[in-house]
């Protein structure tokens, strides 16, 4: 069987490429990385790629706020290819850097209001600096990315960021962002239960613990933490064997 | 005219962090800061693009908005009562990545290709008068050494278009007395002593002309103590005096580089030694296809000055070490020497910024960096003492890795010289003879150019860059540009062949760049390779496609000759062996007189309860994880071993493991630590040097390095060695680590000194860092700090002494004598069988014995674990005191699991390893002496003492 093909994109500044690359080998799929200059000369690519994944990184320095160049390359570079990679249903993960890229270039979660602004965005954490620490995860058992479904425990994975802490534009959004499912990760303790905004469980801040969103067809996905950074059991901190992030890849590659 | 854009936040948030700041200056008026971004364009795209370029690029529609004027309007704007408004923004030249990606992205969008520039505007609420005002904007929120500030709108600065400036001063040396070729040396910043600017006399005078600027410049940083270490290379000679003032030891040093170091490591010369003290990385073996470079350097005077961009280009520096070996960069390590935090602002010399200032300055700088790269930064120390008030010290490292057999360097006649990476400007000029000169008011004012803030996104195309053209085969040989700019990158490359190259070539930040400046800058982000011609076209794609700047700057010739041209016309021309064999050797003079010995403190009535506590809440012992969590420790994938460890994973590791990208086939893995005390070379600096060698060693075994698989790297950090005091407790110092390094077998691969740390005519105290590499056989098998498992066996393994002088303890007691710790019997020997029962898996934890002794490690090991431990010392000659807190080389806590404790016992017989006492349920901290009880501390009590809780 030949391994899907799984883009990964890489701007100025982006570091967990090879994080990202090796999540994916180890997921079963076939990881490539091409920088955007690359890119702008082989188009292709993008329709030869069963899936995209936009990595971790400081996509040029985070120059003028997080993600905002890269999500402008997408935007004015690369928009024909994106949208009929979006519209397609193929699947788009951003990790870290690559979620508030997603953000910016309005493509989560992917509904603007009528003056064309957005309503959500990540911002500076409330401890107002970059944080590097382990949290949990749980999915959101009502959100549109069905294949998530399968990851029936939490995740145990790293954040690294300094602009992790999603904010929206007022309570609509919100309730918006919920009953539509869009809402598809959320930091939570280590049993699981709520982390109702309490630091360091909730690590930066984000509205309603909100740790990743979704589009409305569910395909596109972002999210703050790195489950590329764990794996494989070794890399647990707490030498436990479960709670992988690799499951989130598995999923995003096999699952429907 | 110009555009002013103001990006303001929609909830007009006050920043705590600053009002805090402002209040520790003593500003207690101050009621509240905001702030704004300020971007400048330098003229009116019109209103639609403005429109846009806010909506996309500057102002978050979420949390921002954003509005702009042409400055030729006068603005009225209305501001709440007891407001004043501070704008600070970058001196020209000083990199400002915010305004570069905004060039770009205009580009990009379509709009006019303008120039931009930024800024912040503070708005400063409270009863604060115009004196406040000016300290506010000094001490917090604008550092004059890279920013300018105005009270009220600033004016805009832009960068113009680029041409530089031809002029070539000669510089008279012929009939110069003794004296003016002093001054001469002074005034120009050359730092050159006056056997040194005798030589340079005499050599142009038999060439028959007056040296150029670019001669006597590159003459004098290829000279300096930065690049050619006179100080480790002179010849010494040493007197040893007792308390009492009786010599009872001379001798000649005939170098403390080759005579201590050097000679350590050829004497040792293990089979996995790839490279020592050739490149500017030590190279050691890692598995059968890869090898591991490190290297350790300081960055103290520029973070003295501006912390953020003194730090930051610190990181970048020793970054680019690695690159320069061909490696990539794979982890970095940071041991940082402070003033104490609560420092009295009045007690703060002028001229000095405050330790705290300076601390969360450095912080910044070195996240900003390594994050930014990628690259993990996971292990460090930090300490404080009053000796750094006025010179923080500032020590960065990085380790890279790369196939083995892959760095070339053997540069070919007839090779292009291709400068890579960023443009050229002031920045930096003189640092090389900057870091020898001694810090004083005056030197700091003088200095303002000497420091930059970095561009991490270019080093990172950097890195890309050269991983792909080393792989390709593309270079003979590599550098990279540190101290001394080209100068000493091409000066280097070319030492055997001989350069012929062009200023006029290289691209630069702004203009009226001289050719000297162009020669000497230290801009960051650069380095220059050996290319053979039929590879131009190559390394022009790749660096097209990584986007990184790319200039030929010249040729290596064969004809041994330092040919340096400004647009064909030569500027200097020197024999490449009077550049770098003119240099007469140093004679110096060193006197190391043995301090009387202070007293011993008066230790009743204490509590040992209290002084446990006390010990762990010393900012020296205290919880690091507001710093350590600042760095990314795990991009890459690969920290098996983190710098916190435990169930609540804040407790303090031993040492990092890591595991490279790329070698996960294989179950090698390898450790960082580090090593130092400098109290102990107050009175001791032999010991310290063996104490620093064990605590690195020890620390690296404790998590599973092998112990005969270890590398060390030196970095000194003194005084200015012309003093023969300084110099004699350098040369006691080296004389430690050959020692030590003989003892443990494990060899120097690399080292830095910087000396000339004085401020004010006080030299900071002499503070080694021993930085240790080691590979570990099998990741599987690592140990970490906490305990695991009420039940299981706690061991002391290693002799405790009676070596309390300049312990933790004593230095909270206030007196400081006794003995300082020494060099263990058969420590090496006793790593090894432990290096073995952890093989084994006869371990579940283990912890080295350092600050604090006994008492302190055990209270680490249960507040990691948040289990409590029950501990029965063994009846000896020694005090309870002494038993507790003694600070004795070559000691480790272990946990072993029940059932191997007749194995290990077995394994150790004949060794002095001692059965403690056990782990606990309950989380108590007990220690006793037969029927005695010493200790009893709640654990969580130690956890709050150790974080500090209830105080700032």
């Amino acid at each position: 069987m030949t391994k899907p093909i799984i883009l990964i994109p890489h701007a100025p500044g982006t570091n967990r490429d090879g994080d990202a690359a090796r999540a994916i080998e180890l997921a079963g799929g076939e990881a490539r990385i091409l920088h955007l200059n690359q890119l702008r000369e082989h188009r292709s690519a993008f329709r030869e790629a069963q899936m995209m994944l936009l990595p971790g990184g400081f996509s040029y320095g985070d120059a003028l706020g997080a993600g905002r160049r890269w999500a402008l390359d997408l935007e004015l570079l690369f928009y024909d290819e994106l949208r009929e990679f979006v519209e397609s249903g193929r699947r788009v993960l951003g990790i870290c850097n690559g979620f508030q890229v997603l953000v910016k270039a309005g493509l989560l979660p992917a509904w603007k209001e009528s003056n064309g602004r957005r309503s959500v965005t990540l911002t500076h954490n409330e401890s107002g600096h970059f944080e590097c620490r382990w949290i949990h995860l749980a999915v959101n058992p009502l959100c549109r990315a069905d294949y998530l479904q399968v990851l029936n425990d939490l995740i145990f994975c790293p954040i690294a960021h300094g602009e992790g802490n999603l904010q929206v534009r007022d309570e609509e959004t919100l309730k918006r962002l919920e009953s539509e499912g869009l809402v598809a990760f959320r930091y939570v303790g280590r049993q699981g239960q709520g982390a109702g905004g309490t630091y360091p469980v909730n690590p930066n801040g984000s509205v309603a613990d909100i740790a990743g969103l979704c589009n409305a067809a569910g395909n596109v996905l972002g999210l703050m933490p790195h489950p590329e950074n764990h794996i494989v059991a070794v890399q647990n901190p707490l030498g436990r064997q479960d709670q992988l992030g690799l499951t989130l890849f598995r999923a995003m590659i096999w699952e429907g | 005219m110009p555009i002013r854009i103001e990006v303001y936040d929609v909830k007009q948030r006050t920043n705590a962090t600053l009002q805090r700041n402002a209040q520790a200056l003593g500003l207690a008026g101050v009621r509240a800061i905001r702030s704004q971004t300020l971007y400048f364009l330098s003229a009116d795209p019109g209103a639609e693009s403005l429109e846009r370029l806010c909506a996309f690029l500057l102002a978050d529609p979420v949390t921002e908005e954003a509005r702009w004027y042409d400055l030729a309007q006068s603005q009225s704007s209305d501001l709440p009562p007891n407001t004043v408004i501070i704008e600070v923004a970058y001196r020209p030249g000083v990199t400002d990545v915010a305004a570069r990606e905004l060039e770009r992205g205009m580009v990009e969008m379509g709009l006019p290709s303008l120039q931009a520039a930024t800024g912040v505007r503070y708005e400063v609420e409270g009863e604060v008068g115009r004196e406040e005002v000016q300290r506010l904007a000094r001490q917090l929120l604008c550092n004059e050494t890279v920013q300018r500030y105005t009270l009220g709108p600033i004016p805009p600065l832009f960068s113009r278009e680029a041409a530089a400036d031809a002029t070539v001063a000669q510089v008279p040396l012929d009939g110069l007395s003794d004296e003016d070729l002093q001054r001469l040396s002074r005034e120009r910043l050359l730092s050159l002593d006056l056997a040194e600017m005798q030589a340079i006399r005499e050599h142009f005078a038999t060439v028959g002309r007056a040296p150029t600027d670019v001669e006597l410049e590159t003459l004098a940083q290829t000279w300096s103590e930065h690049c050619v270490h006179k100080t480790f290379r002179a010849e010494i000679a040493f007197t040893m005096k007792n308390a009492a003032g009786d010599t009872i030891h001379q001798e000649t040093v005939d170098g403390l580089l080759n005579h201590y170091l050097r000679r350590a490591t050829e004497q040792i010369a293990p089979a996995w030694l790839r490279s020592a003290f050739v490149d500017n990385a030590g190279i050691i073996a890692f598995d059968d296809e890869y090898d591991l470079a490190f290297k350790v350097e300081t960055h103290n005077h520029p973070s003295a000055l501006e912390p953020f961009g003194g730090a930051n280009t610190g990181v970048g520096g020793v970054v680019r070490d690695i690159i320069g070996v061909s490696a990539r960069p794979i982890a970095t390590t940071d041991v940082l020497c402070f003033g104490p935090q609560e420092l009295h602002p009045g007690e703060v010399p002028e001229g000095v910024l405050h330790p705290r200032r300076i601390a969360a300055g450095v912080v910044a700088g070195i996240g900003d960096y390594g994050n930014k790269l990628g690259i993990p930064t996971v292990n460090g120390a930090i300490v404080y003492d009053r000796g750094y008030i006025g010179n923080p010290l500032v020590y960065c490292g990085c380790v890279g890795l790369l196939p083995r057999g892959s760095h070339r360097s053997e540069p070919q006649a007839g090779d292009l010289i291709v400068a890579l990476g960023g443009r050229t400007g002031r920045d930096g000029l003189h640092g090389a003879t900057f870091s020898s000169a001694e810090l004083t008011h005056e030197t700091i004012e003088q200095a303002g150019s000497a420091v930059q803030i970095g561009d991490p996104i270019t080093e990172k195309g950097l890195i890309e860059l050269i991983e792909a053209a080393r792989d390709e085969q593309l270079y003979h040989a590599i550098t990279d540009c540190g101290a001394g700019g080209f100068s000493s990158a091409v000066g280097e490359m070319g030492k055997e062949l001989g350069v012929d190259v062009d200023l006029a070539q290289v691209p630069l930040k702004y203009p009226g760049l001289r050719p000297w400046e162009i020669w000497l800058s230290e801009a960051q982000e650069r380095m220059v390779i050996a290319l053979p011609g039929e590879n131009l076209a190559r390394l022009q794609a790749l660096a097209a496609l990584w986007e990184v700047e790319l200039c030929v700057l010249g040729r290596l010739t064969g004809e041994g000759q330092l040919l340096v041209r400004y647009e064909g016309e030569i500027v200097a021309e020197m024999p490449m062996d009077f550049l770098h064999e003119g240099l007469p050797r140093r004679q110096m003079t060193a006197l190391w007189q043995e301090p009387a010995v202070p007293r011993t403190p008066r230790l009743e009535p204490i509590s040992l309860n209290e002084a446990l506590l006390a010990l762990l809440a010393d900012p020296n012992v205290a919880s690091k994880e507001d710093v350590i969590r600042r760095y990314d420790h795990e991009v890459r994938g690969g920290t098996l071993v983190r710098p916190l460890v435990g169930p609540e994973m804040d407790g303090p590791s031993d040492a990092a493991m890591l595991k490279p990208l790329r070698t996960w086939g294989d179950p090698r893995a390898f450790t960082l630590s580090n090593g130092l005390n400098p109290w102990y070379g107050r009175r001791d600096p032999y010991r310290m040097a063996i104490s620093a060698i064990d605590e690195a060693i020890r620390n690296a075994v404790a998590v599973g390095a092998d112990p005969n698989q270890i590398a060390i790297l030196d970095n000194f950090c003194w005084g200015n060695p012309t003093y023969p005091d300084r110099l004699g407790s350098l040369v006691r110092a080296c004389q430690g680590c050959y020692d030590g390094a003989m003892a443990y077998r494990t060899p120097f691969i690399s080292g830095k000194d910087s000396l000339y740390n004085e401020f004010n005519g006080k030299p900071i105290p002499g503070t080694l860092l021993i930085s240790a590499i080691g590979i570990v056989p099998d990741f599987e098998k690592r140990l970490t700090m906490n305990l695991k498992q009420p039940g299981n066996l706690l061991y002391l393994l290693g002799e405790t002494k009676a070596e309390l002088g300049c312990s933790l303890l004593y230095r909270l007691l206030g007196d400081v004598g006794g003995e300082v710790p020494g060099l263990p019997e058969g420590a090496l020997a006793r790593y090894c069988l432990l290096h073995q029962a952890i093989q084994q898996g006869w371990l579940v934890a283990a912890h080295d014995l350092s600050e604090g002794g006994l008492a302190l490690s055990l209270a680490e090991m249960a507040l990691a674990g948040r289990l409590g431990a029950s501990a029965q010392l063994p009846a000896t000659d020694l005090t309870s005191t002494e038993q507790l807190f003694s600070e004795s080389n070559g000691r480790l806590l272990l946990e072993v699991l029940p059932e191997h404790a007749e194995a290990l016992e077995a394994h150790f017989a004949g060794e002095p390893l001692f059965r403690l006492g056990t782990v606990t349920e309950e989380p108590m901290i007990r220690i006793a002496q037969g029927d005695k009880s010493l200790i009893e501390v709640t654990v969580g009590a130690a956890v709050r003492a150790w974080k500090r809780e209830g105080t700032s």
